[in-house]
């Protein structure tokens, strides 16, 4: 949903919404939660999060899910996919319908979507594929064709196969123990897919060796790729600076920015895959960086508004 | 009767004395999407350093029971686009602003004093010499009283004088009263309390420790009994110096709890991580816990838990 100029309404709100199903989903949870001021806001590769464990939780740290979909019905709500291995997706896992959860979104930067009707493909690995379908019809209003390659370790953590034949133009499944399409995994057919349906741009979204995987080959295609990477994060609003990795700006200058807010979605090739959990000796701010004039890169020189202290007297 | 929830920063007069946790709300502009940050009582920034800094590497951060471990380092663009683009829009909004600054040496120190007198709408210099997320223990002044007060007397001397100077201190040392008493004689202005505890954790699976940094520190609810601990402590001896309390406040009582201690000013921080509009339930549910209490200023309720056994409830009830 959009307003008069096109663009979703900005920012993200917290809400108290209510849950109407948890299904189980091969071997992930897929919880829809009514939330409409979420599902108005949303735009495809954009994520939700939800605090876990009751008002008296001992989990302290926000849950981080990618959106899977949004539905008009009940005013608007929100899906997304997890799998319950842990204390607090299991706490999500062991909800039902009518529940109450604390839940934030839209958050972060969404995938872009190109002007013309391209050929698009659109690679997931495990429930990392959870976004693409709802780019996939995004992309299909813009008369884009959408081709899917999805993967993980076995057929029933291939999530959203069914839905990526019916809707794809072709998809292409992998599998590590070959139960479900064929044997290995999606970096071996990104070749051959990309030669045979002329691809002309790639989105990624799943763990980061696929996403390094993933844009590496896009490159010797030359293809351009958008991943959304998944990293550690605490608050998912940009305020906790835990989640940086190192990404390469269009000035030139290498630096460690939020995944929550600057992305989840990056261009895969600004992605400095290599220095991933470390901070590179020539990022903004790193030991022994010095800055190439005084001027800091990327601010306007505008002067600090003036302005009395504090309350009058 | 609605409490009055008014508090004193130096001169100034907030709204409330519920602000930000430094390094928990950026510099304001990422909450001000769930609430009017200049409906608390100020927004307390991530510590500012002279220089851009990259922080530490990956993962900065872990669950722990209560709390969490972060090793983030003091990750942050710098005075100069903290002068240009953040402290601007935090005046804009109508906030106020008390700066965090941190610094590797004293000197440093100083020029950060000077560089934020020189703006106009700093309504207070948070000194951070006790982030634990630090290459070198040394480089942690509050572990040390000469050195937290060289610190505390450089800023103080290069602060202009109407701006406020609190210094805040770390809960790991064996004595947090002689630091307070150093920053207090160094011309401190008021204390905060408390920084993060030191902590690690490792991974069983990996049988590798979580944190890149190797060491973090901790806080959140597991935390809030030694910060009210250490408010106590410092209250005690120095009943007259300001305290911001901070430390694991979850809610409205929380914060009571570091007031009764002897808090003048309360900051939320982690639980901004769980509940993005934190700050402003609070001031709710503590307006409403002083409403219960039938007190009627929060200011009556600072220091109250130092009082012998039933004085407080004794001028609650107008017996005195």
């Amino acid at each position: 949903m959009t307003n008069g100029n096109g663009e979703a309404e900005a920012g993200a709100v917290q809400v108290r919404g209510t849950v109407l199903t948890v299904r189980r989903v091969d071997a992930y949870h897929a919880m829809t939660v009514v939330a409409p001021a979420i599902a108005a806001r949303f735009r495809p590769g954009q994520f939700v999060t939800l605090a876990v464990g009751g008002p008296v939780t001992s989990m302290l740290l926000r849950r981080s899910f990618s959106i899977h979909d949004v539905r008009p019905d009940h005013g608007g709500t929100v899906e997304f996919v997890f799998a319950a291995q842990g204390p607090g997706t299991r706490w999500l896992a062991e909800r039902r319908s009518r529940d109450v959860v604390d839940i934030t979104g839209p958050l972060g930067r969404p995938f872009p979507i190109p002007r013309d009707p391209v050929s698009c493909l659109l690679v997931g690995g495990g429930y990392g594929s959870a976004p693409l379908f709802s780019l996939a019809a995004r992309l299909r209003e813009r008369r884009c064709t959408v081709d899917f390659l999805l993967g993980a370790a076995t057929g029933d953590r291939v999530f959203g196969a069914l839905t990526a034949r019916r809707t794809g133009r072709t998809a292409t499944i992998t599998t590590e123990d070959g139960s479900l399409g064929a044997r290995g995994i999606v970096t071996d057919m990104i070749g051959q897919i990309i030669l045979e349906a002329r691809t002309d741009v790639i989105y990624a979204c799943g763990p980061m060796p696929m996403l390094r995987q993933v844009t590496s080959l896009a490159r010797r295609y030359d293809v351009p790729v958008q991943v959304a990477v998944e990293e550690l994060m605490a608050c998912g609003i940009g305020v906790c600076m835990t989640c940086v990795l190192p990404v390469a700006g269009t000035d030139g200058i290498t630096r460690m920015v939020r995944s929550c807010v600057e992305g989840p979605v990056f261009r895969g090739e600004q992605v400095r895959w290599d220095d991933v959990g470390t901070i590179p000796f020539d990022a903004f701010g790193a030991p022994g960086w010095e800055p190439r004039s005084r001027r800091v890169p990327g601010l306007p020189g505008a002067r600090p508004a003036a302005r009395s202290r504090g309350a009058g007297p | 009767m609605t409490p009055d929830l008014r508090a004193r920063l130096g001169q100034a007069e907030l709204p409330n004395p519920i602000l930000t946790a430094s390094g928990c709300a950026g510099a304001g502009r990422e909450l001000a999407q769930f609430f009017d940050v200049s409906k608390i009582g100020a927004v307390v920034t991530k510590s500012v350093m002279l220089a851009p800094r990259a922080g530490r590497p990956t993962p900065r951060m872990a669950e722990t029971p209560s709390g969490m471990l972060n090793s983030i380092g003091l990750q942050g663009p710098g005075i100069d686009a903290f002068l240009q683009r953040d402290l601007p829009w935090l005046l804009s909004r109508g906030a106020r602003a008390v700066v965090s600054i941190a610094g590797g040496t004293v000197d440093e120190f100083a020029e950060l004093a000077t560089r934020l007198s020189d703006a106009a709408g700093v309504s207070a210099i948070e000194v951070n010499i006790s982030c634990p997320n630090v290459e070198h223990r040394g480089q942690v002044f509050a572990c040390d009283p000469g050195a937290a007060e060289s610190v505390i007397d450089a800023v103080r001397r290069r602060a202009r004088y109407d701006i406020p100077v609190f210094a805040k201190l770390s809960p790991d040392v064996t004595d947090i009263v002689a630091i307070a008493r150093a920053c207090a004689a160094a011309g401190a202005d008021g204390l905060s309390l408390i920084n993060t505890l030191l902590g690690m954790a490792i991974d069983t699976e990996t049988m590798r420790p979580v944190l890149a940094g190797l060491t973090g520190g901790l806080s959140g609810p597991a935390i809030r009994p030694v910060a009210v601990r250490c408010i106590w402590q410092v209250r005690e001896a120095l009943p007259d110096v300001p305290i911001i309390g901070m430390g694991g406040v979850r809610t409205g009582k929380d914060a009571l709890e570091l007031i009764l201690a002897g808090a003048t000013l309360v900051s939320v921080g982690t639980t901004i991580f769980h509940d993005p509009s934190a700050c402003i339930r609070v001031v709710r549910e503590l307006e409403e816990e002083l409403a219960r209490h039938g007190l009627e200023r929060v200011c009556d309720a600072v220091g109250l838990a130092h009082e012998p056994r039933g004085a407080a409830r004794r001028r609650l009830t107008g017996i005195l």
